[in-house]
């Protein structure tokens, strides 16, 4: 097993979230949000689409040798998965369940001779003999039989979860939001069967330039968008966090140095702060090949300062926010009462004051993360985003910019970011929404 | 006032100051002038005096920091971080890597910019709290419900997506505009049309969220209460006191982007060959003309610090009960 450098993050931080949750279940103060997020159906949905993603990239996050090829090539669990989709490449551009090229070429014909048509795929649809005759009927059969598959699968769990006769369970198997994430996840395995079973036979989403499926790139780039968006939080919440407390408690000095720091950070565009520090790393990894040999170290690498660069640049509205709260707690009765019985400086901020920050921490980092998303695509669009060999939507979009002059027009690639990436904001955006309103103590009712 | 004023100037030096040392840091630390000159003038086989001709031409042949060659103040002058920032604090923006004059290229640029940006903002205010302002007035309606949805789906949605679908329908597809381009004069209108319909569209989510929820503070507010029992109806409500009031909030939040309205967007700009400082700078950075990103981080920084003392200064215009000090 190969374990990246954001691999290990990821690791990191499913724990550290896994922690945090156990943590605040266990905070009598946090119940109350925490039941109203649970009771709420919208914000279950999109957490369990939310999930389904974050699954997806922690396949695609373990990485190792792989065992039948004969170079080195590192693959993950997902690339496992995706077997077929992987060494099912075409030529070149061919639509979504498309049985012949998107190109005509000169052909071999059976008798001989040859002529100017358009050529069978070499993957897709290979199956069938008379393509004209048995196509539609075919993906007729095939997706129909994949949703009742992965249906009857997803059927099976629900009944097996009905019959359970824990009265508690019941309860809870009840309430509308928990029927919110049933029918979520109903609707994304049986999706998920239905497109992975296709994808044996067609491209279901077609393929791309280099004739590579578009669908499994999708699924590829969820990963970058995931990382992109935790790994970023990560780098920020330290500095945010410290800093936005201690210019708050401190006051004096330190809140001048630390004021000083985040509006020079400010004042810089940052996209041209992103550009310049990017740019940077590009010349450095130029003049220092030996240590990025390697094409995954290299682009991995890219990615963690890409993440790195864009939490230098994000932490200094929530510093603010931190700040301005921390400055409202040190007058409250029960720091100062710390103060006079003699606690540290130190253990007032740890036990005192961050406790009570928790909630502005935990909501700008889930309405950070759809943005964060979002700006990936942006900065791949202009070049410096993350690296142009790894999979990620900004890159898909950033080629089919080109594919939409085309004629015919090559719209599949672009489709399918956008149905993938608005799945996954949207999902976060909901979620993000609903932690807002139940954290937000201005908004409790 | 003007005591303020003057003391925010001076406050700014030292954060223009910082920012010059960051970027300085960034450009000329992590990378040698010689890695700059290789990439510049191609990766492999440059011989060394190609490289210190192409220092010398651009005049990063001399020391970074402090010259110890030199005697006196030239110690500190005669080096590579004197001369390529202090001059930025005069506005001398000096040569690109490439040999254009930065400052012309930026006083010629800043135009086709501000003729996009400046439409943006306006329709996009307009737009964005006429919507708001219904949002509020429909509240705990239906239409509410299915407007903010529509919002929040406005909102996951790229911006990129809204560009390249409003190129392809009404650019390729209807024909109605030309799909990228610019001209000179008031022919340029037909190239605006599209780029500053699309900036619009892309804002209705985020925007016509946040003015609804300052509209939504201000109404629960004591005064509505008393506007609505001395018998207005709900619009003289909302048209007369809520949006006079919510005013204050919108206006200093429009107050402090507008300094940077020069800048440009980077991608609308590129997207529609707009010869504006926005793909000036993405220009820049596809070529890696150091010179010309430098230039755009401290005008940038500039412009931020003006929007600022900008806002502050507004406050007091429409909010007496503000004072600076």
């Amino acid at each position: 097993m190969i374990v990246l450098w954001t691999d290990a993050l990821i690791y990191f931080l499913v724990l550290a979230a896994a922690g945090l949750a156990v943590y605040m279940s266990r905070q009598a103060q946090m119940r109350r949000p925490l039941r109203k997020i649970t009771s709420n159906p919208v914000a279950m949905a999109s957490l369990a689409m939310l999930l389904c993603f974050a699954l997806i990239g922690l396949a695609d996050s373990v990485h190792f040798k792989d065992g039948d090829s004969r170079g080195n090539e590192v693959i993950s669990l997902l690339d496992v998965a995706c077997t077929t989709m992987r060494k099912h490449g075409e030529k070149t551009y061919s639509a979504p369940f498309a049985v012949y090229g998107y190109a005509k070429e000169t052909l071999t014909l059976g008798d001989g001779s040859t002529g100017w048509d358009y050529p069978r795929l070499q993957y897709g649809g290979a199956h069938l003999t008379d393509p004209e005759t048995e196509w539609a009927g075919d993906v007729f059969d095939k997706t129909f039989g994949g949703f009742s598959r992965g249906a009857g699968l997803m059927l099976m769990v629900l009944v097996l979860a009905w019959g359970d006769q824990h009265e508690r369970r019941r309860a809870l198997w009840r309430s509308t939001s928990s029927k919110a994430v049933w029918a979520t996840l109903f609707l994304v395995v049986s999706g998920c069967y239905t497109l992975f079973s296709l994808s044996a036979y067609y491209h279901v989403l077609g393929t791309d330039k280099v004739g590579e499926d578009v669908f499994y790139q999708t699924l590829k780039s969820i990963r970058t968008g995931l990382v992109i968006g935790s790994l970023t939080t990560l780098v920020m919440l330290p500095l945010a966090i410290v800093f936005g407390i201690m210019a708050g408690y401190f006051k004096g000095w330190v809140d001048d140095v630390i004021q000083f720091i985040y509006t020079t950070l400010n004042s810089i565009p940052s996209v041209l702060l992103i550009a310049a520090s990017i740019l940077m790393v590009q010349v450095y990894m130029a003049n220092h090949p030996e240590n990025f040999n390697n094409l995954l170290v290299r682009a991995d690498m890219r990615l963690l300062f890409l993440c790195l660069i864009l939490g230098v640049t994000s932490w200094t509205g929530l510093c603010r926010l931190l700040r301005a709260e921390t400055l409202k707690l040190r007058e409250m009765e029960y720091v100062l009462a710390a103060q006079a019985l003699g606690v540290k400086p130190a253990m007032i901020l740890f036990r005192h004051i961050l406790p009570n920050v928790m909630h502005i921490v935990l909501i700008s980092v889930v309405l950070d993360f759809s943005s964060l998303v979002l700006a990936e695509a942006v900065l791949s669009y202009i070049n410096i985003g993350v690296d142009p060999t790894t999979h990620s939507w900004g890159n898909m979009i950033n080629s089919a910019r080109l594919e939409m002059a085309r004629e015919p027009i090559v719209w599949w690639s672009l489709a399918a970011a956008f149905v993938f990436m608005f799945a996954l904001v949207l999902a976060a955006n909901l979620f993000a929404d609903s932690v807002r309103d139940a954290f937000d103590p201005r908004r409790t009712q | 006032m003007m005591s303020y004023i003057i003391r925010r100037f001076l406050y700014a030096l030292p954060l223009l100051m910082a920012v010059n040392v960051l970027t300085f840091v960034l450009f000329f630390v992590v990378n040698s002038p010689d890695d700059m000159a290789r990439m510049q003038l191609g990766q492999k086989h440059v011989t060394e005096q190609a490289i210190q001709n192409w220092k010398h031409q651009h005049g990063y042949d001399l020391p970074l920091l402090w010259n110890s060659g030199q005697a006196g103040g030239k110690c500190l002058s005669d080096t590579i971080f004197y001369q390529k920032s202090v001059n930025l604090f005069l506005f001398d923006f000096g040569i690109s890597d490439s040999g254009r004059n930065i400052g012309t290229d930026i006083r010629q640029r800043m135009w086709p910019s501000l003729a996009l940006a400046l439409p943006s903002l306006a329709v996009g205010l307009l737009v964005n709290i006429t919507l708001a302002l219904l949002m509020v007035l429909f509240r705990n309606t239906y239409v509410e419900l299915g407007s903010s949805v529509l919002c929040v789906m406005l909102m996951s949605v790229s911006s990129l997506f809204y560009i390249i679908g409003g190129q392809f329908v009404i650019g390729k597809l209807l024909k109605l505009v030309p799909i990228s381009g610019y001209d000179s004069g008031l022919a340029a209108i037909k190239f605006l049309i599209l780029p500053v319909m699309i900036s619009v569209v892309a804002g209705i989510g985020s925007g016509a969220r946040w003015y609804r929820t300052l509209f939504l503070e201000e109404v629960e507010k004591d005064y509505v209460r008393t506007a609505r029992a001395k018998g207005l109806t709900e619009t003289q409500v909302l048209f007369k006191h809520v949006l006079k009031n919510a005013m204050i909030p919108i206006l200093t939040g429009v107050v402090v982007v507008l300094p940077l309205l020069f800048m440009g967007s980077l991608i609308m700009e590129s997207f529609f060959s707009i010869p504006g400082l926005g793909s000036y700078t993405i220009d820049a950075i596809n070529r890696q003309d150091f010179a010309i990103v430098r230039s755009m981080v401290f005008l940038g920084s500039v412009l931020y610090v003006a929007g600022l003392l900008l806002t502050d200064i507004s406050y007091t215009l429409v909010d007496p009960r503000v004072r600076l000090s």
